[in-house]
């Protein structure tokens, strides 16, 4: 971030901008920053709190009337509601009832009976938030929630399912496959009203559901898959971008 | 309340000390007031249009968000799964704040908003995004717009 607001500056833009990792930006030095206290991912700190929004978006543009710099770096020292609510304990839980989650989920047609019980728990929630919200993140993969079940679940069964488009390699499906797959859980979950934080979410998703599950299944498959096709991004894909690193301890408590 | 020193390991120590480009020089560019100034967003969240191609890894280009796109064509390509998504997915402001930026405009406090904003996808290293970042700054000042705001994810 800070690299392109030298880029800018030297074409003769004036830039400010939100640093989230505040030493990239002390390193970076870019003209002018505003660093917020909020998790990756949420720049503006607050989903649909347009006074909380605005808040920050008046500080940093603030910075642009300054006559200090060319380095200026503050502070907004405000946390995110979320941030501040689960501080306080108050923990935010999926008000959505699954079906109990079995301990051992062995084989991909378990895993679809799972997902497709899940799934039929959630359609209606996720109905309720895309028309409130009068838009949905899925679209990527190309893929209906169901087509997306069915496509994991095919890996989880030791076959190699066809892909919707010839756009996208099978490393690229399936990582699309896997973001609107988490799309449709998160945004049906976050239907009713409530402050949510992503960890909140993530501890939900992989600890309490049975997509969650399958994408632990998933990993060890999608690794020997790109070693067997020499698959670069699949072994990206496999390794870094299917499980978050913050939830990767969870495959040594399913393997106690 | 999330800060570096809150976040697990390996994330941690990987995000802490991610090598960043040095530069010889330091650009400042001055303006006017606010109330003058025609501003423009740049985000570092892979968003794109969902008809667009997709973004790839290491490529260092950017997509065009039309200001007047509506927010359900809008779609984020990330390659990292170690951010939060679930508030862009409750609310586009949260990592766009198009609405939020409109508002300044309409009660005067900026002069206008820019015609295009523009997305990258981070975790690239950005001297890749050089030269489409000064591409895109002659598309910006086309536009007559003075002053970008950028905002990671």
């Amino acid at each position: 971030m800070g690299g392109l607001a030298h880029f800018l500056e030297d074409e003769g833009l004036a830039t400010t901008q939100i640093s989230l990792i505040r030493p990239q930006t002390e390193n970076t030095k870019p003209p002018r920053a505003l660093w917020v206290p909020f998790e990756l991912g949420r720049p503006m700190g607050a989903p649909n709190d347009a006074a909380f929004q605005t808040k920050v978006l008046r500080a940093a543009l603030a910075l642009l009337e300054s006559d200090q710099g060319p380095v200026l770096l503050a502070d907004f020292d405000e946390d995110a509601p979320a941030d501040t609510a689960a501080q306080d304990g108050e923990g935010w839980f999926c008000p959505i009832s699954l079906p109990p989650l079995e301990k051992d989920i062995t084989a991909g047609g378990g895993y679809k009976a799972a997902m497709e019980a899940e799934i039929g728990g959630l359609s209606t929630w996720y109905d309720i938030a895309l028309r409130e919200r009068g838009r949905t993140t899925m679209g990527l993969s190309g893929m209906t929630i169901n087509q997306i079940a069915d496509f994991i679940c095919d890996f989880l069964d030791g076959e190699v399912p066809e892909k919707p488009s010839e756009d996208l390699t099978l490393a690229q499906t399936m990582k699309y496959a896997v973001e609107d797959l988490k799309a449709y859980y998160r945004e049906a979950a976050s239907a009713q009203p409530g402050h949510n934080t992503g960890r909140q979410m993530n501890n939900w998703f992989y600890g309490q559901t049975a997509a969650g599950k399958a994408l632990y299944a998933l990993w060890p498959i999608a690794d020997k898959l790109a070693k067997e096709r020499d698959d670069s991004f699949m072994k990206t894909f496999a390794n870094v971008l299917l499980i978050p690193s913050s939830q990767k301890y969870r495959v040594a408590e399913q393997e106690a | 309340m999330v800060r570096l020193a809150d976040l697990d390991e390996p994330e941690r120590s990987h995000l802490g000390t991610i090598p960043c480009p040095d530069f010889d020089t330091q650009p400042w560019v001055a303006g006017g007031p606010l109330s003058e100034r025609r501003i423009a967003m740049v985000s570092t969240a892979a968003l794109q249009h969902r008809n667009d191609n997709p973004f790839l890894i290491g490529t260092g280009d950017y997509r065009v968000i039309a200001d007047d796109t509506p927010d359900k064509d809008l779609v984020m390509g990330h390659i990292s799964t170690n951010f939060d998504r679930s508030g862009f997915e409750q609310d586009l402001n949260v990592v766009l704040p198009r609405d939020r930026l409109h508002e300044l405009a309409e009660a005067g406090e900026i002069g206008s908003v820019g015609k295009y904003h523009y997305a990258f996808m981070g975790s690239t290293d950005p001297m890749q995004m050089e030269d489409a970042a000064r591409a895109m700054a002659g598309h910006l000042k086309a536009d007559g717009v003075d002053t970008v705001f950028l905002l990671p994810v």
